[in-house]
């Protein structure tokens, strides 16, 4: 699971371009704030190895670990 | 990866009333922020005692998200302010957030001679090459030829590098990086929070809003895109040119080196000279009987 | 208790003064002719468990003071003239946040670097206004060696009480004379307040009645935030609200304002019938004392106020004098600044005549005397 807090976000686009594996791409509507949020769409692609959360300047992400 | 950063924790180590932050959509700070955290956790040090202290610009601001004692001071002196606060009370983890400007400019004078002492501060200089608070004015660290509101013609000033500078100064722990690193950054943050003794640590960073729209890059991402083309670990940078190192950012420790600390000599000349010792004046402004 | 008398400098006696009160911590910068404070605290403070640091100038002197003081140990520095100009920004800063500690200013001449081994009462006016913006600090003016040692104490008890920095005007004349002083064992000492609440609860800037908040120290769990930015109750930049700012602003003021009675310190001698009063502060007021004798020895109705603490300004004593004498001569070691305060204060209720004096010298008690009947006249 991927959270992506929308209060916090400012839609800089960092997660999108230098996630290692495309999980993000920018939303096609503006959120309320005026922002495009980041949406995981290839979340099955996820490694979570976190690279997206420790670099957001917005402490927007997280990325939670599956439960089994 | 095995050192893996726990983000999804850091929320804790805010002031949450106080966020969002100002910072710009983009802007690396933040991400400095956390990579703080990450090193906190790592080294295994806690916020009860840490105390920050920053002086005026963007990266300055940083302290005032964190949940931590922390003292926001004068443009250029933060590095003098946690003098005090660390020989007021030599217990504590001082930790110092500045950008270029206040670090090399108006407060150049105070680095260099905290790094002679080798007084166990960690500070952390965020160098974005731009006065982003004021405006996107030129700074010491600016690359020769970029453009800023004071520059609208080109800078023809040489920028200082700070890592070097601070490494002659005297400091025993210097290392640079950029926010496209930001687990070997963690690492040395980590270290330079361990180190007992002057510990540097430059982060490379990008100002999108004035430095990067000044200097033809539009966004944070083509700004960090840029660091990460244009930066060599200081390991294959020894074996290049300096035709092939011009414009490059050359990355990873300067200097690590273990020399007497300031705050431990001064203790014990302390202990040797008085009968109480400088234990007795800790939080000492509390007591009417000394 | 015991007392014992030493035969030392003013500027010895500041040092010691500051020891005495609880000072352990001194950082400093040479600067004649205030250096013997920082070597005297150099040599004493180590064997009382204090620390001693030379810093690089005196705006990180004064800015490692302040970050000591939020350490939670009672720290000063002292300096001269041009360190003092250096210091201005630190002190706008401790008064904005409200941070007690002790600045020793052994006055030369001036401006710029001048006479560096000559006295004057150039910084009085730098000592109220020097910094940018609306705030209040306390300052004492010592007249002799044993003032130095007293009023040093005084001001690390003042600087905790109200939480503001507190300046001791001295100058050369009184920095370098030696004088027999009687130095205590102990002295009554103010320590600072801890909250009584716990770190969940606890404001750090919503002031009590008084005007002042208890101040704890940084390590203590408070997590407070320090900034020179305007701030709210919580600490934290609210720079753009009108509001915010005019309480915080306020209070500051107030704080010092509203207690100007307890700050009020002079002395007062033959002010009783005088229709001559001479108000004078520091040096001068040692040949003041002797003309003001001599005059009533001549039959002429003379007296003295000396000031001790010049800011506040005692606005109360001098108005009543000015009901109640004809003449008011102002004398200092300047070409003017305190006169500006007692004719603020005086109005037209009675006549104002400034008694200066630059070069580095202080008024001989023919120079009173001089202006005492022309006064007459």
């Amino acid at each position: 699971m991927i959270k992506i807090d929308q209060n916090l976000c400012k839609g800089c686009d960092i997660c999108t371009e230098f996630c290692r594996k495309n999980v993000y791409e920018p939303s096609k509507t503006l959120n309320r704030k005026g922002v495009y949020l980041p949406v995981p769409v290839n979340i099955e692609e996820c490694k979570k190895c976190n690279l997206c959360a420790i670099l957001c300047p917005d402490l927007a992400i997280t990325v939670e670990e599956d439960h089994e | 990866m095995s050192n893996k950063p726990k983000v999804s924790g850091f929320m804790n180590y805010l002031r949450k009333e106080r966020i969002p932050t100002i910072f710009c959509a983009g802007c690396g700070n933040g991400t400095v922020i956390n990579t703080f955290f990450n090193a906190m956790e790592m080294a295994e040090l806690s916020l009860d005692n840490i105390s920050m202290v920053s002086g005026i610009g963007c990266s300055s601001r940083i302290p005032g998200y964190i949940k931590c004692d922390s003292l926001h001071t004068t443009h250029g002196r933060p590095i003098a302010f946690a003098t005090g606060v660390k020989l007021g009370n030599p217990d504590m983890d001082v930790v110092v957030f500045t950008g270029d400007g206040d670090a090399a400019a108006i407060g150049g004078n105070h680095l260099i001679h905290a790094a002679r002492r080798n007084l166990d501060l960690t500070v952390i200089c965020v160098n974005n090459s731009i006065y982003g608070m004021t405006g996107g004015q030129i700074s010491p660290t600016s690359p020769k030829g970029s453009f800023a509101s004071t520059t609208p013609y080109g800078a023809l000033e040489a920028p200082f590098d700070l890592a070097k500078l601070v490494s002659g100064a005297g400091a025993t722990y210097v290392s640079r990086w950029t926010t496209v690193h930001p687990l070997p950054l963690s690492n040395a943050i980590k270290k330079g929070l361990q180190n007992k003794g002057f510990s540097f640590i430059e982060v490379i960073s990008q100002c999108p809003t004035y430095f990067g729209r000044k200097n033809r890059m539009r966004s944070a991402v083509e700004m960090m895109k840029y660091m990460k083309t244009h930066s060599v670990v200081k390991k294959k940078a020894k074996k290049m040119s300096e035709e092939e190192l011009e414009g490059k950012i050359i990355l990873g420790d300067f200097v690590n080196r273990n020399w007497p600390e300031f705050s431990e000599m001064l203790c014990e000349q302390v202990n040797e000279k008085s009968e109480k010792g400088l234990i007795d004046a800790i939080k000492s402004a509390y007591k009417t009987d000394l | 208790m015991n007392i014992t008398r030493f035969f030392i400098q003013g500027n010895e006696a500041c040092a010691r003064g500051a020891i005495k009160a609880g000072c352990k911590f001194f950082a400093g910068y040479p600067i004649t002719p205030s250096t013997e404070v920082a070597e005297d605290a150099a040599i004493i403070l180590p064997k009382e468990g204090g620390t001693f640091i030379q810093m690089e100038d005196e705006i990180s002197a004064l800015g490692a003071v302040i970050g000591a003081a939020w350490a939670g140990v009672k720290g000063m520095t002292a300096t001269s003239g041009p360190g003092f100009s250096l210091m201005q920004e630190h002190i706008g800063y401790a008064a904005m946040t409200e941070t007690p500690l002790v600045i020793v200013d052994v006055q030369r001449g001036s401006p710029s670097t001048a006479q560096p081994t000559m006295a004057s009462q150039s910084d009085m006016m730098q000592a109220r206004w020097g910094s940018h913006g609306d705030y209040e600090i306390i300052a004492l003016v010592p007249s002799s060696v044993q003032e130095c040692f007293d009023f040093t104490v005084e001001a690390f008890n003042l600087a905790e009480k109200y939480r503001v920095p507190v300046i001791v005007l001295s100058d050369e004349i009184i920095g370098h004379m030696r004088e027999k002083i009687n130095i205590p064992d102990k002295v009554e000492i103010i320590a600072r307040k801890m909250p009584e609440e716990g770190p969940e609860t606890f404001l750090p800037y919503k002031a009590e009645p008084d005007g002042v908040s208890p101040m704890p120290p940084f390590g203590a769990g408070y997590k407070i935030h320090v900034t020179g930015l305007t701030h709210d109750e919580r600490g934290y930049p609210d720079a753009s609200n009108p509001e915010t700012h005019t309480k915080l602003v306020k209070r500051l003021c107030n704080k010092i304002l509203n207690h100007r009675g307890e700050l009020t310190r002079v002395k007062e001698l033959y002010t009783e019938d005088a229709d001559i009063i001479v108000v004078s502060y520091g040096a001068p007021s040692r040949s003041a004392i002797t003309a003001v004798k001599n005059a009533r020895e001549k039959g002429i109705k003379a007296g003295h106020i000396k000031l001790e603490i010049v800011w506040p300004f005692p606005e109360e004593i001098i108005r009543s004098a000015a009901q109640q004498a004809s003449d008011i001569i102002v004398a200092e070691m300047n070409l003017g600044q305190m006169v500006y305060e007692v004719e603020r204060v005086v109005k037209s209720d009675a006549e104002v005549s400034l008694l200066p004096k630059i070069g580095g010298q202080i008024h001989r008690p023919e120079e009173f005397l001089e202006m005492i009947y022309k006064c007459q006249k």
